[in-house]
């Protein structure tokens, strides 16, 4: 039986990417995956009693080592803020590339911690910052100095320590740029050392929160239980500085969907089923209802989404237990047509994500396939004729050409980058100024725009020709060509339009990094959390790879 | 030291705020960032291209031919490089391309780079007196090693050179008769047996 891939007319509508969730082809586990059998240690730890100062941990294999250089800062409640515009930090930290000697240590002192007004070097490969979950930090403190384990009730409601607010990679305030390493075999997959910060952040968080409790009662103080810290991760706050992204690397947003599609399309395509990997699906399905049921939000957006979720997979769950055999022929592909008749986006996306788990011989080979060399791909062939183009719009974005961008709630708003932080934020066109230095991120409208430019003209002129009058379209006439190749490169959606939620395309990124647990605070902005449940590193060598549906918070 | 990255983010950017469209604009950061990769100031040129730019207006050369001259002043280095790289096609095969006054001729170098690569050919280039090669992008061999490059070019000769080898025939059987000290002479035991066919292939 041969499945099609599914159509990105639908799948890459803002309300389904921001219905996906976490997989095996999720950065945080391919990272953990890849990981696994280097050495993990921690080589410096140079905190006082109040738990300010150094840390060093690194993973090594061979000659290759890779140092997380960590900075604990004391910082007053009032300067403590998850904002952009925030300029200091409880703690800020660096991906050094080896082994720092004594002077990068004092140099990265002296620039990490002012994060976006420092400077790093190209030894350096990623950096960030975050601050305490002061409320739980504290209480984890108080109870361990005493000698109990924390509050589990409270731990379950935030899930963190810390969260980060930024991390930056790829070249940014001097850091290395990609070309630079990315013929590393371990790091053939995307945003994996940006991972790895975090998941060593988190162990740095437990060190540091043990430290201070034995300080504040040497005699009496425990840790933290084990089992404890692995069911805690690192907190996060994004923003829309996420968004332009996945619109900025058109190819590496292919190659992301296009694994997930090209996994769902070979799972539907397993004639019989074994027995053991459909009770590892079953295993999975149920026990992830622990994750929806303790994913906590103030937001009644997502609220009603989490309901709307629990419900359907409830429902889901009873149909493989009292409707459905899996010693019928594709019993995946049936799973998946019931899935489309009967239950919501977010519901498929999460089945289809936990399809993947008895799956490592598909899912293993397509995560090499998640990178991509945008320039490869930049140059426009401009031999190419209008017709071709217009043959490649009406192909590829049927939905787009039929929105009507004079009608104001279809062109309502604006992308721009704002002064103070450099960082991309959306008003309205039409009650804030600024919206003539838009952003090239209104790709729909622009497309639309070409299509009726094309239109006037004769069908054999060449692009050259037809660029030489209309360099204003040419930003959209190269996304148009590599769509034509990259199915999946586009939002089918008007990211300009009065009823865009942009949290969708922050959700869609922080899917596919292994997020958990979305929390968000507006439509702009959320939470969530990385690595909860996730191994500890001295646990790595050997590790439950569904950890992933086996929290206890 | 600035990462290429924020070079080619920055030059976007200000390219944008000159005048230029996004997809223009888009097209001199990776230029730009080309030219500091190849240890040619880029950022320095084209920075003051375009204070230069709000006071003078140079020539948009938008349909490139064997001979061009602008009417008054040199050609802006960047439609000109646009429109070499979107033309390639259909100027590669022009025996020569000669441009009068061109304004910072190392930006446009770049395309002329990026032209190598796209239509496979290298580029021989001559700013004045000096001599350049354009190696499909890899590399560029220039007589400007840690010269600074001029603000404006008189004559500019531009040729694509045919693929062709840089050795003899001689030199290559010479070279080859060593390379073949390294086979085998086949027996008829060998031939029978060591490709696994026999003696014929025929079905």
């Amino acid at each position: 039986m041969n499945v099609e891939l599914r159509d990105p007319n639908t799948i890459m509508k803002l309300s389904r990417l921001g219905s996906f969730h976490q997989s095996k082809l999720s950065f945080l586990r391919s990272f953990l995956s890849e990981f696994k059998d280097w050495d993990y240690k921690r080589d410096l730890f140079n905190l006082d009693q109040n738990g300010y100062g150094e840390a060093v941990y690194s993973f090594k294999k061979k000659d290759r080592v890779y140092s997380l250089v960590c900075f604990a800062n004391e910082i007053k409640d009032e300067e403590r803020s998850d904002r952009v515009i925030a300029t200091k930090w409880d703690a800020a930290f660096t991906l050094h590339d080896g082994v720092p000697s004594k002077d990068d240590i004092k140099r990265l002192k002296n620039e990490v911690p002012k994060q976006e007004v420092g400077r790093l070097s190209i030894k350096e490969l990623t950096l960030s910052r975050a601050n305490k979950s002061v409320r739980v930090f504290n209480h984890v403190v108080e109870c361990l100095s005493e000698g109990k384990q924390p509050d589990l009730d409270l731990l379950s409601k935030v899930g963190y320590l810390y969260r980060t607010t930024a991390v930056y990679g790829s070249g940014k305030f001097g850091l290395a740029d990609r070309f630079r390493i990315k013929n590393r075999e371990e790091i053939n997959g995307p945003f994996r050392l940006e991972m790895m910060l975090v998941y060593l952040v988190r162990q740095f968080t437990f060190d540091q929160v043990n430290h201070v409790a034995h300080y504040k009662n040497p005699k009496k103080a425990v840790k933290l239980d084990k089992q404890i810290c692995k069911n805690l991760g690192i907190g996060n706050s994004t923003g829309l500085g996420m968004a332009p992204f996945i619109v900025n690397h058109p190819t590496l947003l292919n190659n992301w969907i296009l694994s997930r599609e090209i996994a769902l399309k070979k799972i539907r395509e397993i004639k019989i089923v074994e027995n053991e990997d459909s009770e590892l699906f079953k295993d999975c399905v149920k026990k992830s209802l622990k994750n929806i049921t303790s994913w906590n939000t103030d937001s009644e957006y997502q609220q009603n989404k989490i309901k709307l979720l629990l419900k359907d997979v409830e429902n889901f769950i009873d149909y493989i237990e009292n409707n459905f055999n899996f010693k019928t022929e594709y019993p995946f592909n049936v799973i998946y047509m019931w899935l489309e008749q009967n239950v919501c986006e977010e519901c498929i996306e999460y089945i289809v994500s936990i399809m993947m788990e008895p799956y490592n011989n598909i899912t293993e080979p397509l995560v090499s396939n998640m990178s991509s060399d945008e320039d490869k791909y930049f140059n426009i062939p401009t031999n190419r004729t209008v017709q071709e183009l217009l043959d490649i719009i009406e192909a590829r974005y049927p939905n787009i050409l039929e929105i009507n961008f004079d009608q104001k709630e279809n062109n309502q708003n604006f992308w721009f980058i704002s002064k103070n932080k450099e960082e991309p934020r959306l008003a309205d066109r039409f009650e804030e100024h600024g919206s003539e230095l838009e952003q090239p991120l209104a790709i729909a409208r622009d497309i639309k725009k070409l299509y009726e430019k094309l239109l006037l003209e004769k069908n054999n002129l060449t692009i050259a020709k037809f660029l030489s009058l209309n360099s204003e379209l040419r930003h959209v006439v190269r996304r148009a060509f590599i769509i034509e190749k990259f199915p999946y490169s586009e939002i089918q959606d008007n990211t300009i339009g009065k009823s865009i939620v942009p949290i969708d395309m922050l959700r869609l990124k922080l899917s596919f990094f292994g997020a958990l647990k979305f929390d968000p605070r507006s439509d702009k902005w959320l939470r969530i959390c990385m690595f909860q449940g996730a191994p500890l590193p001295n646990e790595l060598k050997n590790y439950d790879e569904q950890w992933v549906y086996k929290t206890s918070n | 030291m600035r990462s290429l990255s924020e070079i080619e983010t920055a030059v976007k950017r200000a390219s944008r705020a000159v005048g230029f469209s996004w997809g223009n604009s888009e097209e001199v950061g990776k230029s730009i960032r080309l030219l500091e990769l190849f240890g040619f100031q880029g950022v320095k040129n084209l920075n003051q291209y375009y204070a230069v730019k709000q006071k003078k207006k140079f020539e948009d050369l938008n349909l490139i031919s064997e001979k061009n001259e602008p009417s008054l002043e040199a050609y802006c280095p960047i439609i000109l490089g646009i429109s070499f790289l979107d033309q390639i096609k259909s100027i590669e095969n022009f025996e020569t391309i000669r441009f009068e006054k061109i304004a910072y001729p190392v930006i446009f170098l770049s395309f002329l780079s990026r032209a190598s690569e796209i239509s496979g050919k290298k580029i021989y280039a001559k700013f004045d007196k000096n001599e350049i090669l354009l190696n499909l992008n890899v590399n560029i061999c220039s007589s400007f090693f840690n010269q600074k490059f001029p603000k404006l070019v008189d004559k500019v000769e531009i040729k694509f050179l045919t693929n062709q080898d840089n050795f003899t025939e001689i030199e290559w059987n010479s070279l080859y008769k060593l390379a073949e000290n390294t086979f085998v002479e086949e027996s008829d035991s060998l031939k029978q047996g060591a490709a696994g066919a026999g003696l014929t292939d025929n079905d």
